[in-house]
């Protein structure tokens, strides 16, 4: 009987070899871990069996000569007494080590892969960002690493019970082979009922699963849908729905337990059974003289102690393939080639002044083309507005202009040099883009700002007054050194929006790229902000607007429409575009955000 | 066969151990304390489903219990009766007491089966139910208890804390039930063999209470550390992610790739701490398992002669001694279960008791259809837990009216518009609507009379249609599509890929706002209100669909008492009468004439807002 090897049979083999690659990468990693957990999960096997044959001991020399004749030796009583106690620690020892140093393995896998992960999300190009949600890469880290590494779990479990099966099938045949007989027919049906039961429960398991699910996100709409439901008077109807969802929550979680009900008592009765036949047989034996009480007793609880493995392997292929598509998620994100190894450009620039150069762009965002043969240059000290409609592509224009995106065709100029053959830390100095998402760090005002870049005091405080941030930055608790974020203050849109700008014109960039991060901020201060950018020497201001009053501060206005550009100009002359003038109108019609 | 129970429970246990830290993942909250007594005793008060056939449920406990005792039992019997009888081997007796214990054990199997599906039954009815009752009672309650900031957690209460509830009724509470009466059984037969051995059973075990204890409660405390560990590494991966692009554009990568790779580290730690304890369970409860067969095996060597112990009970008890250490463990490791399940049960009970604010009348009046009148009068309204909103408003709004409510965000004007369509009620203060005060109105005829549509126009995740016909489900086909007509929206309808049966997906999400609010919209005309509240998007809409919303809304509004929350002034401009909101007073009330001359906060908001949109 061999309970691992017949659950095998009854996986898919494809499954299976995926898994058991699973494990081998972890036992790459964490070696150490999983040879001692292993080794303990063998050294309960063996004191495991050591303790029914003891008991055996203890039965034949101390009880029976004690009880039945009246002879009790003492140091049969201590030996047997201080055996039990060892061999009982012994077992203890062996499942502390076992659960420990599994957990060792466990987590010290989770942490490499979860350190691989991270690193990809900080290495891997934008357009990988841009095609995930946040959502479902924090899931990667969370629920998948813990499902994944589930498979981790009983691997020594597995080994030390198949251990514990082979060393109690051969104390079995030891003690008789009549009695390993039994061991031999009844251990095998325990494994197909065992198997029978983790398929059979697969289905209505997982109905349990998706109608939670479903349940969740109908509490969910109708929470959030509330002002509707209310005002219409249909919370009773809510309610109904609810109970229809629920109601499959209760209908799938009645099959499972049905399941369980028929086979769980039946498996866990089956070795009591075997135990009965046991001893049928076995008092015929005794009364042949081929068997003592205390074998009997011995394989008795050897019975006991073989009814479980077969148990554990069924969960441990139970949990194998939910393990494999869980680390086929993460490891969708660890194959993909990071930008650390590709092109890394290493011309210096000169920093002033500076030029924006676009020339035949073309870019395109899951084969569907946003922008067509784009070409169009902002010299220096101009301010420059992109107008077009939502979806036109002017936030992938700032995702051009700053590498993270790049074009399918056509050349981007930053001072007339190959934005691409550009150091790094060259570009991010001239070039600096204010995001539309003013995303804050939970750190201190200062390091949202600074983001680890060296500036002077006066850099920083300059920056800080042309962003306009200078006034509620005083007024924080802390000032600079205010802590941001969950544990800390939370800013408005507004605020938020200068600190980003403080961000990106620190240290005198010569090329702003304002991707809409003014839209929170009040329009006369948006002006002060403005006016500000202007006082400086040589600087280029791109501003995508969406604001009458913004455009009308540009020198120059590029309107984009279906993916080219429609027009350039001043607003004036862009107003005889029919295109341009109905969205300035809806614009207009915008007015004031509350 | 103790070994097995022993065995299959230490798996269980450390599986289900698994999932419990899996869930406690999504528990940010702490645990309240409260007797368990009293939260079971409330409970049974709020699910009667438990209550039925709860001796029943003993009763088949105990036959599940006698399973496990035949065996040992039957060791005995055999041992002392069978194998050494007058006349030696009895086989006669062997056989027929084998008969029995297969007897036994076999009925156990089918008694098992039907208590499993008798507690799953009623453990998850009872969930159902409390599911339903808590969603009932939630919907119900004030708007005030809908905050925004609130929202997670009622839905929490009938999604998370009812499933943490439900594994534990699969699990835990099974354990509970069948595992004390197991022990109850055991030591029921252990003194039937020798008073005197189980009072040493006993003594050995009790010193395991204490230590479990205090193994638990370091559990609790390491794996709240995990718990928070974790949400740390969480934080710092998200802000990894949503901030991808500053990160990038900024080279601001190695600052961030350490602060995760210290929380990594420090979450791997803590959950080798915590899992130390875990892992100490095992040796201290095998320990206390070999202390008590010793123990049994040398007090029956010393005592057992005189007490006329036979071998065969001395046997039978060394292995009742081994039955009793399964229960035990497993009880251990659900504690923790339970207690995390008792204090969410406890957070789901206590939903129960947040008092429902807005009662419908029996019997109401009903609105006759038309444009309604509508009168205010001192009204107040302040949060149950928060601060005033609104104070000594009053205002009459003749019927026909075409109103636009300013303000400045927080100046009250949205609770304004809410307490109309009885969202909440005033503190104190009344509404009448064409005379009759609000809360004598009959609810039917309220929300078909009165029709609020929302800034976002929510959707629910189902097609056009159904969403129109969310406030009338008896609504035609035809019906709706009279409502778009009427609208003059039946262009717009049809250029959607599906028209009518277009999917929004959830919250609307799959079509734009503007046109979120226009399937709102249609949703109001086909009730056909007397009076209308819209609370206008605040977000631009693209061209196209801002003239349909306005032209379609002008159409709704005909013939309608209109009250507009305005968020841009070109509709308070065409309004016949505008109502200035501030710090929760009504401050101005006049026509656009009359206030952009006052000088007044509307001028104020006005002239910021010409500002901004000034002559193209």
């Amino acid at each position: 009987m061999q309970p691992p090897i017949t659950q095998l049979e009854g996986s898919d083999s494809n499954q299976f070899r995926r898994g058991l690659k699973l494990i081998s990468r972890s036992l790459k990693l964490r070696p150490f871990s999983h040879a001692i957990a292993i080794t303990g999960a063998c050294l309960f096997s063996i004191a495991a069996v050591v303790l029914t044959r003891v008991l055996g001991y203890a039965t034949d020399d101390v009880i029976i000569p004690n009880l039945d004749n009246n002879s009790l030796d003492k140091r049969d009583l201590w030996l047997a007494f201080t055996l039990i106690i060892a061999v009982g620690l012994a077992r203890g020892l062996g499942a502390f080590l076992r659960r420990y140093f599994l957990a060792g393995a466990r987590y010290g896998t989770e942490l490499y892969w979860r350190r691989q992960l991270f690193n990809q999300y900080l290495d891997l190009p934008m357009s990988f960002h841009r095609k995930k949600s946040p959502g479902e890469l924090l899931a990667h880290a969370d629920n998948d690493m813990m499902i994944a590494s589930l498979a981790l779990m009983p691997l020594a479990f597995t080994i030390g019970t198949f251990f514990l099966t082979i060393v109690a099938l051969v104390n079995l045949f030891l003690i008789h082979p009549a009695i390993a007989l039994i061991a031999l027919v009844l251990f095998p049906l325990l494994a197909a009922m065992n198997k029978s039961y983790s398929q059979r429960v697969v289905a209505p398991a997982s109905s349990v699963q998706e109608a939670v699910g479903n349940t969740s996100s109908l509490v969910h709409e109708s929470f959030d849908g509330i002002l509707v439901v209310k005002s219409l008077g249909r919370g009773d109807q809510e309610v109904e729905r609810l109970r229809e969802s629920a109601e499959k929550i209760r209908k799938h979680r009645i099959s499972v337990g049905r399941l369980r009900a028929i086979f769980e008592p039946a498996i866990y009765a089956l070795p009591n059974l075997g135990v009965i036949a046991l001893l049928m047989i076995g008092t015929w034996l005794i009364d042949k003289g081929s068997l003592t009480i205390g074998e009997l007793v011995s394989a008795i609880a050897l019975f006991g102690i073989l009814a479980f493995p077969v148990r554990i392997a069924g969960i441990f292929f139970e949990e194998l393939p939910r393990s494999v598509v869980a680390l086929d998620r993460i490891d969708e994100v660890l194959n993909l080639e990071s930008s650390q190894h590709q092109h890394q450009g290493t011309k210096a620039i000169s920093s002033e002044p500076s030029t924006l150069r676009i020339e035949n762009v073309e870019a395109r965002y899951d084969d569907q083309l946003i922008l067509n043969n784009i070409s169009f240059s902002v010299e220096s000290g101009e301010v420059v507005a992109l107008v077009g409609p939502t979806g036109v592509g002017k936030s992938t224009i700032a995702d051009l202009v700053g590498s993270l995106q790049q074009p399918t065709s056509g050349n981007i100029y930053l001072s007339n040099t190959l934005l691409n053959d550009i150091k790094p830390s060259d570009r991010t100095k001239t070039l600096t883009i204010a995001f539309q998402e003013s995303f804050l760090f939970a750190d201190t005002v200062k390091e949202n700002i600074l983001l680890g870049r060296q500036f002077t005091d006066r850099e920083l405080q300059e920056a800080i007054e042309i962003a306009q941030a200078n006034d509620f930055i005083s007024h924080l608790p802390d000032g600079l050194d205010t802590q941001l974020g969950e544990r800390g203050v939370t800013l408005s849109g507004g605020q938020r929006q200068r600190v980003t700008l403080a961000r990106a014109l620190i240290g005198n960039p010569q090329i702003i790229f304002l991707d809409d991060s003014t839209s929170s901020v009040d329009p006369v201060i948006e002006k002060r902000i403005l006016d500000g950018l202007r006082t400086r020497k040589n600087i280029s201001l791109v501003i995508v607007a969406h604001r009458l009053s913004t455009i009308k501060l540009a020198d120059r206005v590029i309107f984009l429409n279906n993916g080219v550009i429609e027009g350039t100009g001043s607003h004036q002359e862009l107003m005889r575009l029919e295109a341009y003038a109905s969205l300035a109108k809806a614009y207009e019609k915008a007015g004031v955000d509350s | 066969m103790s070994q097995s129970r022993h065995s299959r429970r230490n798996t269980r246990g450390e599986i289900s151990f698994q999932k419990s830290e899996a869930a406690s993942l999504s528990e940010g909250e702490n645990e309240e304390k409260t007797g368990a007594l009293v939260v079971l005793r409330r409970g049974l008060q709020v699910s009667p489903e438990l209550r039925t056939g709860a001796g029943l449920t003993v009763l088949m406990a105990l036959i599940v219990a006698s399973g496990s005792l035949a065996i040992p039992v039957l060791i005995q019997q055999i041992l002392d009766q069978g194998l050494r009888g007058e006349d030696g081997l009895r086989s006669n007796f062997i056989y027929i007491s084998c008969a029995i214990a297969f007897f036994i054990v076999s009925f156990v199997i089918f008694a098992q089966r039907a208590t499993y599906n008798r507690l799953v039954r009623v453990a998850e009815t009872t969930i159902l139910e409390l599911r339903v009752r808590v969603f009932r009672h939630l919907h119900r309650l004030s708007l005030a208890d809908h905050q925004e900031s609130r929202k997670g957690i009622l839905t929490a209460r009938v999604t998370s804390d009812i499933e943490t509830l439900s594994q534990f009724a699969q699990w835990g509470a099974i354990a509970w039930i069948v595992d004390s009466v197991i022990i109850v059984g055991t030591l029921t037969v252990m003194a039937i063999y020798s008073w005197q051995l189980t009072l040493v059973v006993i003594a050995i075990y009790l010193p395991i209470i204490p230590i479990l204890k205090a193994i638990q409660q370091q559990q609790f405390l390491k794996y709240r550390e995990v718990r928070e560990a974790v949400s740390e590494t969480l934080g710092q991966a998200s802000e990894a992610v949503t901030a991808a692009p500053v990160i990038r554009s900024y080279g601001y990568q190695s600052s961030i790739r350490s602060k995760l790779e210290m929380a990594n580290q420090n979450q791997y730690r803590r959950q080798i701490k915590a899992h130390k304890f875990f892992a100490l369970l095992a040796p201290v409860m095998d320990t206390f398992s070999a202390l008590s067969i010793a123990g049994v095996i040398v007090a029956g060597s010393y005592l057992g002669p005189d007490m006329g112990l036979t071998s065969g009970e001395m046997i039978a008890f060394v292995f009742l001694t081994t039955i009793l250490i399964a229960p035990i463990w497993e009880l251990g490791e659900v504690l923790d279960q339970t207690q995390t399940a008792l204090a969410g049960w406890w957070k789901i009970l206590s939903v129960l008791d947040v008092p429902i604010e807005v009662h419908e009348p029996e019997s109401g009046e009903k609105l006759r259809p038309g444009a309604v009148e509508i009168e205010a009068s001192n009204i107040n309204f302040r949060y149950r837990t928060g601060s005033q909103i609104l104070s000594d408003v009053s205002i009459r709004i003749p019927a026909g009216t075409n109103v636009a409510v300013v303000g400045e965000t927080g100046s009250g004007k949205t609770t304004f518009v809410k307490l109309l369509a009885r969202i909440a009620d005033p503190t104190n203060g009344q509404i009448t609507i064409n005379g009759v005060p609000i809360h004598e109105i009959d609810a039917e005829s309220r929300h078909t009379s009165i029709q609020m549509v929302p800034q976002d126009g929510f959707l629910f995740d189902q097609t056009i249609r159904e969403n129109v016909a969310f406030g009338k489900p008896d609504a035609s086909k035809e019906e709706i599509q009279t409502a778009f007509q009427s609208l003059g929206l039946t262009d717009w309808l049809n250029k959607l890929p599906e028209g009518m049966d277009t999917q929004t997906g959830s919250r609307g999400e799959r079509i734009s706002v503007g046109e979120r609010q226009l399937v709102a919209l249609a949703r109001a005309q086909l009730a056909n209100p007397g009076l209308l509240i819209l609370d206008e998007a605040t977000s631009a809409v693209d061209p196209e669909t801002e003239v349909a919303l306005v032209s379609a809304l002008e159409r709704l509004s005909q013939g309608r008492t209109t009250i507009s929350v305005a968020h841009r002034l070109s509709t308070a401009e065409k309004a016949d009468l505008i109502i200035v909101f501030d710090q929760g007073k009504i401050v101005e009330t006049g026509t656009h004439q009359e206030l952009s001359t006052q000088n007044g906060i509307y001028a104020d908001l006005h002239n910021t807002w010409m500002g901004n949109t000034q002559t193209i």
